[in-house]
């Protein structure tokens, strides 16, 4: 049993507040030795922020660490290191231009005399990077080696720096098939040299060939441990995506699609999305369903020409048409509300009235001003029309509210006047209240017979008002549920890669 | 064996031995000892600062100060050799504690105020300017025993070229700073700043220290170069030395480093000084050009030498996905 072996390291009471939110709530991790313990959680559950107070890069505001029995307080990077706790990151963080060994050494270089002894390094990385299956010149640049190859460096580094603890926070975000077995190959060997490994990854599928537990956090708290072995992984999704699986049978009035707006044949992009077809009529509402990182926002992105895929067309009303670029999009009347509101949306020092009329004004070109007093006028219109909450037009758009910075952003795309309106997490980091009105302002907008494609991670959302919902999983589209199948329980199935349930339960 | 990393250095060596060669070709007079030694002496302070330039933008930074600390300095050495009865020595001391200082600070302020160094060092630029003005307007001569003892060392070598104190202190720096930056750890740091801020902090690079340390160097090399120059011209102006800081920077990628930081050797620096002179000494020689010609060779150089960089760099991107056969999981 786990329970009689002494946990290498043991954060207990875990807790971090942000200014107006509770990152952690009392999160105990618990690591044992030899084992790889996979960190599960949504965005915003609070994976990285738990990463970051066991390592030092925050202030923890509560709890203690305990590392092999004796309590420790790391306060930087450094520290935590030298305790023992190492961290590989999504991103290779090593430096580019300098060579293997110089990577691997450096801070603690080999010296004599105050001078570096090159050979001598270069002799003892490549020992060591033998130990972890690489037989590679580490004289060369770094660059002259893949990702995974640098990954892999890059996690000796930190073993061989900390050695006890080590953290890996996506490591084969990048990776292709093979080059996550070589990551794999190195976990293994580490494994059985009785490191702890956090392992933290989007990709269920790798969780569950690699780790032996789990811990699952959702909202700041820790919703479950469980042993992998003994768990599926529709389990494990459920405790991811939460609590109310109840199925609530929608109220669906009239699916009613009108006619075929757009049609999307084969598109796609090479390590982005694989190739899809999707057609959107008038008056319907697409919902895309996945984890992070199964391809909803490339799959937005694609469509708005945001990143312009590499093959398939696209047509609109039986026409083809050319997107390459979202001016492109914008020109045929597209519209996208992307995901991270701050840094793609809005412009935080510009004016309300700006940032409502940026889109229209963009599309007429600069040459042809819209009139300050249409501009009001528009601007005036969706601020009543969306209940845009604000002391004036002319304030920054970054003193708003989170709720009312994407209604904003709702009305400079509907300020276009669009035929399809694509939006990528409307609802993320607003509150409830705004919530509810951007579901209903989307229902709205479908009964008006627009065609809107939305992205969200929120299955009780989709559920909501999605007519169609297409589910992601691992960048493809793996399945398309319509009508009455739309439930939360069997969005997670078709997510968890089981059959959907043939008929919903009621 | 040759790496991509190595082959902008080795460039600038074939791009010198070319120019010579073709120099030569034209006039045999210019393979004599005494244009090597004229070459060595005439860019001795310009290579000081070079070198310090090379560290600042192997970090991925800039100094734009150097020039007029060039300028400070011998404005200083000038007036405190007349108006007191200091020994040009403990003076050369003086000056050499108040650049490094000066350079410090100017570190500090870039790591610790998060201020681009451009604007940091132009601020410093104005500053060192304006502190050599208040000295003194006017061209100060510095007439000193110590001084003509110092100018009269030379070694003549065969052919009659005289290889003078400064040009030998100016390769003593080109050693030296060869040494820290290729051979201890810091030159590791300055490496690693060059490669990336945010991922060195994460590898424990203390950034702090390095910054300050590289921006004292520079400071510190500058008032060196200002001794150079002092002894080189024999007096202190406070108007000398204008724009010496591009010429710096103008060596610097010549020789092969990345503006951007990261990639780049000292020996580089040395040749690209090396280069610049040999296009003076050329038209010297040819006495019909005007000597505005050196410019516009040198920015004809330095285009294709950023050029050939983005190529290389074009090239071991595209390389990358290739070499992955050499790693064998095991």
């Amino acid at each position: 049993m786990p329970d009689d072996i002494r946990p290498l390291l043991h954060a207990s009471g875990i807790s971090k507040f942000f200014p107006g939110a509770v990152a952690l709530d009392e999160v105990e991790l618990k690591l044992l030795p030899g084992e790889v313990h996979a960190l599960l959680g949504e965005n915003g559950a609070g994976k990285s922020t738990l990463i970051k107070c066991l390592t030092g890069a925050y202030r923890r505001d509560g709890g203690k660490i305990e590392l092999e029995g004796v309590e420790v307080d790391p306060a930087s990077t450094n520290e935590s290191q030298a305790l023992g706790i190492g961290t590989v990151y999504q991103e290779v963080n090593l430096l580019p231009n300098m060579t293997v060994a110089e990577n691997l050494f450096l801070g603690r270089q080999i010296t004599r005399g105050g001078l570096l002894r090159r050979r001598a390094m270069n002799r003892a990385a490549r020992d060591v990077l033998l130990d972890y299956g690489l037989d590679i010149d580490p004289a060369e640049p770094l660059t002259s080696y893949s990702v995974a190859v640098q990954q892999v460096i890059a996690i000796a580094r930190a073993v061989e720096m900390s050695g006890k603890v080590l953290i890996l926070d996506e490591p084969t975000a990048s990776l292709d098939r093979e080059e996550v077995q070589l990551v794999f190959s190195v976990i293994r060997k580490l494994k059985e040299r009785g490191l702890a490994v956090v392992f933290i990854t989007h990709f269920l599928d790798q969780v569950f060939e690699i780790s032996d537990r789990a811990t699952v956090l959702r909202n700041g708290q820790v919703v479950g441990e469980r042993d992998l072995r003994k768990v599926s992984s529709n389990d494990i999704v459920t405790l991811m995506l939460g609590r109310q699986l109840e199925e609530k049978v929608q109220e669906r009035k009239g699916g009613h699609a009108g006619e075929v707006l757009v049609e999307i044949e084969d598109l796609g992009k090479r390590g982005m999305v694989e190739p899809f077809n999707l057609t959107l009529h008038e008056g319907e509402v697409v919902g895309l369903a996945g984890l992070l990182g199964s391809g909803r926002t490339e799959t937005a992105n694609l469509v708005f020409g945001a990143v312009q895929g590499d093959q398939g067309k696209i047509s609109k009303r039986g026409r083809e048409i050319r997107i390459n670029r979202p001016r492109d999009a914008i020109t045929h009347r597209f519209a996208l509300c992307p995901e991270d509101r701050k840094t793609e949306g809005i412009v935080g020092d510009l004016s309300v009235r700006d940032n409502i009329i940026l889109a229209l004004q963009a599309r007429q070109g600069w040459i042809r001003p819209l009139p300050r007093a249409r501009v009001n006028e528009i601007a005036e219109h969706y601020v009543r029309a969306l209940d845009i909450r604000l002391a004036s037009l002319d304030m920054p758009i970054r003193l708003l509210s989170g709720g009312n910075q994407q209604k904003a952003l709702l009305a400079r795309w509907l300020a276009t006047q669009p035929d399809l309106l694509i939006l990528d997490e409307p609802t993320r980091g607003i509150d409830v209240g705004a919530h509810a009105e951007i579901i209903a302002l989307i229902e709205r907008l479908r009964e008006e017979g627009m065609a809107l494609l939305v992205a969200s991670s929120e299955m009780e959302e989709l559920v909501a008002y999605s007519t169609r919902v297409v589910v992601l999983r691992d960048r493809r589209q793996v399945g398309e549920l319509t009508g009455d199948q739309i439930t939360p329980s069997n969005i997670i199935r078709a997510i968890a890669a089981e059959e959907p349930a043939k008929e919903a339960t009621a | 064996m040759i790496r991509s990393t190595h082959l902008p250095l080795l460039v600038t060596l074939l791009t010198f031995v070319l120019a010579y060669a073709l120099c030569t070709a034209q006039y045999p007079a210019m393979f004599s000892t005494r244009v090597v030694a004229n070459l060595l002496t005439d860019n001795a302070f310009l290579g000081i600062v070079a070198v310090g330039m090379t560290f600042v933008i192997l970090s991925g930074g800039i100094d734009l100060s150097v020039g007029s600390v060039i300028a400070f300095t011998g404005v200083f050495l000038a007036v405190v050799l007349r108006d007191t009865s200091i020994h040009p020595l403990t003076a050369f001391a003086m000056v050499l504690v108040l650049t490094t200082a000066f350079g410090a600070a100017m570190g500090a302020v870039i790591h610790y105020l998060e201020m681009p160094p451009f604007i940091v060092t132009l601020a410093g630029m104005f500053f060192a300017r304006g502190a050599a003005y208040v000295l003194s307007t006017d061209s100060v001569p510095i007439e000193h025993e110590f001084y003509d003892f110092l100018q009269s060392i030379y070694y003549k070598a065969p052919g009659g070229g005289r290889f003078r104190l400064i040009g030998a202190i100016m390769l003593l720096a080109f050693i030296a700073g060869a040494l820290v930056l290729h051979r201890t750890k810091l030159g590791q740091n300055v490496y690693a700043l060059g490669g990336g801020v945010a991922t060195s902090r994460l590898m424990g690079v203390p950034l702090a220290r390095t910054t300050v340390s590289i921006y004292a160097i520079s400071g510190g090399l500058a008032g060196l170069s200002g001794i150079v120059f002092s002894l080189y011209t024999s007096a202190g102006y406070s108007l000398a030395t204008v724009g010496v800081e591009l010429d710096a920077i103008a060596a610097v990628v010549i020789g092969g480093t990345l503006l951007s930081g990261g990639y780049g050797f000292v020996a580089g620096t040395f040749f690209g000084i090396l280069i610049m002179g040999l296009i003076q000494t050329y038209i010297v020689f040819d006495g019909t050009l005007s000597s505005w010609w050196t410019k516009i060779v040198i920015g004809a150089l330095l285009f294709a030498f950023i050029l050939l960089q983005k190529g290389l760099t074009w090239a071991t991107t595209s390389r990358k996905r290739v070499r992955t056969g050499s790693a064998t999981p095991s």
